[in-house]
């Protein structure tokens, strides 16, 4: 019957569809990226957190310094070092983070790209190094 | 809280410790992780196919949608094409509609007895809850392709980005997770606060409502309270896509949870009745045109039937139709 | 009825606390049709003829009754995919519940279409389901038992099949496809009610549900034609089984045998007359309606297949079939599927106005109120509705004709070419959410008056709104259950509206050639400014 062709070229369509992730990469997984550290950072040693608390939460860090500089217009971020000496900081991605990271495209864009996270840091913010280069 | 609403809420909750329990071992992690996701896949497919197969094994052997319209008749009366529809074309135009819109459900009202009048309103948010919920998965779904696919494609990111729209927080918040959570659980205090619905809620009504809360609520957990590696999950959701399975360091056991559920869901699914999704295409009632007086429909299966021919009649009753002096055939 | 209406209509909606696979159905005197008598069904050879009642403890069920009922339901899996995808595929969200007149007029939760369905899933999904196999009660399986088919006899005739729940539904599950199934099952261990199988014997052999012989056949209808030309001044001579005739024509045999049909039937002869239509009427195809639709495909196919046999027999050219409800279902959805081609018929072509029925063109068989609304369009015929001008008509779509048609605007325009007040009724309650009258579907008999009160509620209703609104008096339909039952039904919920067929009217404002002047309606009442105010 001629509806059993339309079923089946329908089921066909749906599987094709939600198999997609298994055909599309052809079976090819790129490495998995991971920041490259600068040497101004490696010489550092520490972040303004401890490196595993700055890979899970550096996104609420720079949001809480986002609000606090914008809304509260604070600028100076004290903290404890493992050491419990007391640090400040400016609150600043471009001159605090960027300065000691200098490589924005190996540090941050590698791994934002790979698992497509978007942050609109760059709406605003400037990369100072790519800047000069851009004049 | 009746016992179905208990039984579907514990089994979901003990899969889901079952998962974290064995996402913390690391000798099960393969398990939960790899082997697991992989056979609910398979079984999600092949149970699809068959149920769709049983379905299309039976013949249509009638054309009997429900028209909602006017029929096509005279030149000069309008057709409802789309709840009346007489060609092929305004059959999928209806199909659309229904599938992608609701448009049956979009009817809906509510009828209400007030002294000696019945009144009927519209009640439209069955309607709204549904097609929140079903969109808002669906965009939920698509967004998950960022996991599976390198590069992302520009179309995911498009999505991500509408999704988005709003910019609250970091991680910022997806719009279609919190809506699908809301619209579940919109759904779920429905069946249990309108006395009908609830009387006549399964175990199967409610189980994969707690299981589609499950997996959006550790969704929604992973990403806004634990803030889990996304690299590493990437890592290994690319693993099973490229069949090059691997358990990356650093994988969180909440994501074993959600990995469970969903594959529980997978394999749930083709014997359930979340087969409306495929369902809904082979619905004789939507998806017929109603031409069956301009067009023979033909039945596979059409018996042949001995009836009372005019034979048999005239010779029952051939003296009382001469007498009467009705025509007959034969005079004696 | 001993229920006053204002007592009747107080209905309480909460769903009892009991499990409803725990309550068993109530089948009281009253609260069941009388079961078909052992004569009917041996006539018509159906299983385990016998006499019994459904109040009775035993119901004298053929041995092996739980093997057929499981053979017979996996029969029509196979042989229906709507049978098999409705019963798979509802999420039990609810949407049909208050759709159903039953439901609104009972608050029964069993008379929601939902719960209707699952009467018979339940045994689906114990029967032929994995996890109804393995889980049981808890995957909503249950055992089938006596109970269940004495709630399945209680339940499925509880239904009208009027398809008002399939409007609503997100994935277009007809109850009525349910319906006709659960009866099929229920006709194969002999479980089958009176008022359905003594029409379907009766129609075997004479041609007509109510079993009226081709010699009184012919008679009524002289009887009619007396009327007419008492009325009208007019005479005519319509024929029987006469060979050569351009026109068959098949309506209900409840418009021959009583009021208020008899005035529409008398509305065709009048119209067929004053158009000059060759046509000719049979005593053998003498039923457009068909109980068989109510029994099993089969039985329709039997009754139904005497519409073409006689055509083809007559040598007609094509056929026109009168005022009917699940005639017209039959006729739309099953007729040239289950008894064509009729590849010996002509595509219907209106002698009159020279209009081709191109939507007729395979089953070559129009319904009277698109012939009729093509001659007043073409303005073929003289009217005069001032003669209806003491109506205020409202129009109640059939279920039939509505939700397995359309047959909407047609009757529409015919009524307004011969009516001055017309009212609609609320549009939640008309064209494809039209009410049942709440007795189709061979459910239209005495002895379960409140049932059919019940379900007559939500129709009713709304004619009492355009009643205390407009001062509506007369209800218009195009079906001859509808003219059956809705007396009955206006006279409990609104007194004071008569109920009429399509024709009656078209007949009353007719102005037919060398007629009288009308001082008489149909029914042979004065017409008002007619008698009494010409003296003035």
């Amino acid at each position: 019957m001629n509806d059993k062709i339309k079923i089946i070229a329908g089921l066909a369509i749906f599987v094709l569809i939600f198999t997609c992730p298994f055909w599309i990469n052809g079976g090819k997984a790129k490495d998995v990226p991971k920041p490259v550290l600068s040497e101004k950072a490696l010489a550092a040693k520490t972040c303004v957190l401890p490196k595993d608390e700055m890979a899970k939460n550096h996104m609420q860090l720079l949001d809480g310094w986002r609000n606090s500089v914008v809304r509260n217009e604070q600028r100076v971020y004290i903290i404890k070092d493992a050491n419990g000496i007391e640090k400040e900081y400016d609150m600043s991605l471009s001159n605090t983070c960027l300065a000691c990271h200098t490589n924005k495209a190996e540090f941050c864009d590698k791994c934002h790209e790979y698992a497509s996270v978007n942050p609109y840091c760059w709406d605003c913010h400037v990369d100072p190094n790519v800047k000069e280069a851009s004049l | 809280m009746s016992l179905n609403i208990i039984m579907s809420l514990v089994a979901v909750v003990v899969l889901g410790a079952i998962a974290f329990v064995g996402g913390s071992v690391p000798g099960l992690q393969s398990v939960f992780g790899i082997w697991i996701p992989y056979a609910a896949v398979a079984v999600f497919f092949l149970g699809f196919a068959y149920r769709i197969f049983k379905w299309a094994k039976s013949p249509v052997p009638f054309r009997i949608p429900t028209t909602c319209g006017q029929q096509k008749s005279l030149s000069w009366i309008k057709q409802n094409k789309i709840d009346n529809p007489s060609s092929t074309k305004a059959v999928i135009l209806r199909m659309f509609f229904e599938i992608v819109t609701f448009r049956s459900l979009f009817r809906n009202t509510k009828s209400e007895i007030k002294g000696d009048r019945i009144s009927y309103e519209w009640e439209i948010w069955l309607w709204l809850a549904a097609l929140a919920f079903h969109y808002s998965f669906l965009a939920v779904l698509f967004r998950h392709l960022r996991f599976f696919l390198e590069p992302v494609p520009y179309c995911v990111k498009i999505v991500e980005t509408l999704d988005s729209f709003f910019q609250v927080g970091l991680p910022v918040v997806f719009a279609s997770g919190i809506v699908l959570f809301a619209a579940v659980l919109y759904l779920f205090a429905r069946r249990v606060m309108i006395p009908q619905v609830k009387y006549i809620s399964l175990i199967a009504d409610y189980f994969p409502l707690f299981l589609i809360l499950g997996i959006a609520g550790t969704g929604l957990y992973m990403r806004y309270f634990l803030r889990v590696d996304i690299v590493a999950i990437k890592t290994l959701t690319m693993g099973l896509v490229t069949l090059k399975p691997l358990i990356p360091a650093n994988v969180s056991s909440m994501l074993f949870v959600h990995l469970f559920l969903i594959s529980t869901l997978l394999v749930y699914f083709p014997f359930s009745k979340l087969m409306h999704m495929g369902g809904v295409f082979l619905s004789p009632t939507r998806n017929m045109a109603n031409n069956s007086r301009m067009k023979r429909h033909i039945n596979p299966w059409n018996p042949d039937l001995e009836f009372v021919t005019y034979e048999k009649y005239e010779n029952d009753f051939r003296e009382k139709m001469i007498e009467a002096g009705l025509p007959v055939e034969k005079e004696s | 009825m001993d229920i006053k209406p204002e007592e009747m209509i107080k209905i309480n909606t909460k769903p009892p606390a009991k499990h409803w696979m725990d309550i068993p159905a109530d089948l009281s005197e009253g609260k069941f049709c009388y079961p078909a008598k052992a004569k009917s069904l041996e006539y018509l050879h159906l299983p385990n003829p016998r006499d019994w009642s459904p109040a009775d403890e035993d119901w004298k069920l053929p041995e092996n009754w739980q093997q057929i009922i499981h053979e017979g339901f996996k029969e029509r899996l196979d042989k229906y995919r709507s049978l098999k995808v409705f019963m798979d595929v509802c999420v039990r969200c609810g949407a049909c519940a208050d759709k159903c007149h039953f439901y609104i007029g009972s608050g029964d939760p069993k008379n929601m279409p939902v719960l209707r369905a699952e009467l018979l899933r339940s045994i689906y999904r114990n029967d032929f389901t994995t996890l109804g196999k393995i889980f049981g009660r808890l995957a909503g399986a249950r055992k089938l038992t006596p109970l269940v088919i004495k709630e399945w006899f209680s339940y499925f005739y509880q239904c009208t099949e009027c398809r008002r729940c399939s409007v609503f539904c997100p994935y277009g599950i007809d109850t009525a496809e349910i319906t006709m199934m659960a009866r099929e099952l229920l006709n194969l261990i002999g479980v089958n009610i009176h008022w359905i199988k003594d029409p379907v014997s009766n129609c075997s052999r004479t041609g007509n549900h109510l079993g009226i012989q081709p010699q009184n056949f012919k008679e009524i209808i002289e009887f009619f034609c007396e009327d007419i030309e008492e009325i009208t001044g007019v005479a005519i001579n319509p024929s029987f089984n006469r060979k050569g005739a351009e026109v068959l024509f098949v309506t209900p045999s409840g418009d021959a045998f009583a009021d208020p049909g008899t005035y529409t039937f008398m509305g065709y002869l009048m119209l067929f007359e004053h158009i000059g239509l060759d046509y000719t009427l049979s005593t053998y195809a003498s039923e457009g309606g068909n109980f068989g639709l109510f029994t099993s495909s089969d039985m329709m196919k039997k009754l139904n297949a005497k519409m073409y046999h006689e055509a083809k027999r007559l040598g007609v050219k094509y056929i026109i079939g009168g005022e009917c409800g699940h005639m017209w279902r039959v006729i739309n959805q099953y007729m040239d599927t289950m008894n064509g081609p009729a590849d010996f018929l002509d595509v219907p072509k209106s002698p009159i106005t020279g209009t081709v029925f191109e939507n007729a063109a395979s089953t070559k068989m129009i319904h009277i109120a698109e012939f009729t609304a093509d001659l007043i369009k073409h303005n073929k015929l003289k009217l005069d509705p001032k003669r209806n001008d003491h109506l205020k008509v409202t129009w109640h779509d059939s279920c039939n004709t509505a939700r397995a048609m359309g047959l909407l605007d047609e009757p529409r325009h015919v009524l307004n070419a011969v009516c001055n007040n017309v009212f609609e009724m609320p549009p939640s309650t008309t064209r494809e959410y039209t009410f049942c009258c709440g007795s189709g579907s061979g459910t239209n008999t005495e002895e379960i008056m409140e049932q059919r009160l019940r379900g007559g509620l939500p129709r009713a209703n709304a004619v009492k709104y355009v009643h205390d609104k407009y001062g509506v008096n007369m209800l218009g339909c195009v079906c001859a259950i509808d003219r059956a039952v809705l007396p009955p039904l206006m006279n409990y919920w609104v007194p004071g509206v008569e109920v009429t067929g399509l024709h009656e009217l078209v007949g009353n404002a007719l102005v037919m050639d060398g007629e009288i002047e009308r001082t008489m309606n149909l029914r042979m009442e004065d017409l008002p400014g007619a008698e009494g105010d010409s003296d003035e």
